[in-house]
């Protein structure tokens, strides 16, 4: 049990794909200006990463050492391809918005590099977790990047959720500000790359904060040289 | 060793059956869905121009493409037409804008049978978001503004921004794009009233030039 806690803790903080291992910006920062943008790429990847995960786990003591990482491309592509015509299929307005992002969880480093460091290496169900809980991280990251950056640039929250939830969607978006002017910066790329910053800035200081707090009942005094 | 190589080698060769054997029953179960919801996303375009009321025919097999220059694309572009009782209602021309801010602007430009515009609607664009994205019916309520505009009610310079002496507004901060896109709507409603007769005729053939 305390396995999976471990995977859970490494997944969504500790080792958290966007925040600490820094994979897989591209998507990240281009598809994060939105809510809903951000929420249907977070959950395609999640869904990839947990199908790849299981499907490399079921055969890592088939594959021979020196054609496994052709075999996980092969596997990765495959699952990523047919991710993107079911998509195509059952949610084609929200993936003519993501458009070319859909295919390109192929190249992200995430997913690769949890099939090579843990999946072939972990039984099915640590590898499903693993990969549940990288995605859950990594999903986390996107959709708290995406309020931000929606909040801000467009005064809204949850515009255009129709596209994820259908019908009712329409009664899930929230006006912040009436009549907001928007405010360009936060939209644009270098919005992305200031709300990343701000968000790992965050997590560091939680980090320190955290560090610091048994140090500080054992010193017992306004110490706070431990940087 | 060589029969280590032989084994690895089936080993990858099946897993690339098995790879491509997945993607292909997909695509088969999925294709017929997804060219069924490009057709009603076209058609439902097609008819916020064109009221489905205001025609009998079938838009979308009643076509014909065009290849000129001066609708911006060196491809031939499809004009849909709506007939009632085969008598011409609207012709839907497929126009590019090509001196948008950022590659090519895909149109739709509605022009009733009297030379009329109906609406003009964006299909697919790459300018700035919150800048020049507002020729995006989304976004801002500009593009509406051709209804009803025709080469009659304007004359020659009044197709134009306003900076440039024209009738159309420009967004504060972006003039290439709503320029670019009136250029290409006036070029559109030239051509359309050129070959008008062309356009309706009632051929499947495509048209050269």
């Amino acid at each position: 049990m305390s396995n999976y806690r471990q995977i859970a803790y490494e997944g969504l903080w500790k080792n958290n794909s966007s925040l600490v291992q820094i994979l897989g910006l591209c998507p990240l920062l281009a598809v994060s200006n939105t809510m809903v943008n951000a929420l249907g790429l977070g959950l395609a990847t999640m869904l990839t990463l947990v199908t790849t995960n299981l499907a490399i786990s079921l055969i890592r003591h088939l594959v021979r050492p020196e054609i496994r990482i052709p075999v996980f491309v092969l596997i990765i592509a495959s699952v990523v391809t047919t991710i993107e015509l079911a998509m195509n299929a059952w949610f084609h307005e929200l993936y003519n918005l993501l458009g070319i992002f859909i295919p390109l969880i192929v190249t992200n480093c995430i997913i690769m590099g949890r099939a090579e460091a843990f999946a072939s290496k972990h039984p099915v169900s640590e590898a499903v977790a693993d990969g549940f809980f990288m995605g859950l991280g990594s999903t986390i990251v996107l959709l708290l990047l995406g309020t931000l950056r929606e909040a801000i640039g467009f005064g809204t929250l949850m515009q255009h959720a129709e596209l994820l939830f259908g019908d009712m969607g329409r009664a899930m978006t929230v006006t912040l500000v009436d009549n907001y002017k928007g405010y360009l910066l936060a939209i644009l790329p270098p919005g992305a790359f200031i709300g990343l910053g701000l968000l790992i800035a965050v997590k560091n200081i939680i980090d320190k904060r955290l560090a610091e707090k048994p140090a500080r009942v054992m010193v017992a005094g306004p110490s706070k040289a431990v940087s | 060793m060589q029969k280590n190589i032989l084994i690895s080698a089936i080993l990858l060769g099946l897993f690339a059956v098995l790879g491509t054997g997945l993607v292909a029953f997909t695509y088969d179960k999925t294709a017929p869905r997804i060219a069924e919801n490009e057709r009603e996303l076209l058609l439902h375009r097609l008819h916020e121009l064109v009221p489905a009321e205001a025609h009998d025919n079938v838009l979308d097999s009643d076509t014909i493409n065009v290849n000129v220059a001066s609708l911006g694309s060196k491809q031939p572009l499809t004009v849909y037409r709506a007939r009632k009782q085969g008598k011409p209602v609207a012709a839907i021309m497929t126009v590019v804008a090509s001196e948008g801010y950022s590659g090519d602007i895909r149109l739709l430009v509605a022009i009733r049978a009297d030379g009329e515009l109906a609406g003009v609607r964006v299909i697919k664009h790459n300018e700035t978001p919150g800048l020049g994205d507002a020729i995006e019916e989304t976004r801002s309520s500009w593009i509406l503004g051709f209804a009803g505009k025709s080469l009659q009610n304007l004359s020659e310079k009044e197709w134009h921004v306003k900076r440039d002496g024209g009738s159309f507004d420009q967004f504060s901060g972006a003039t290439i794009t709503p320029r670019a896109v009136v250029k290409a709507v006036h070029n559109a409603l030239l051509y359309f009233t050129a070959h008008r007769d062309e356009l309706f005729r009632q051929t499947q053939e495509a048209k050269h030039e």
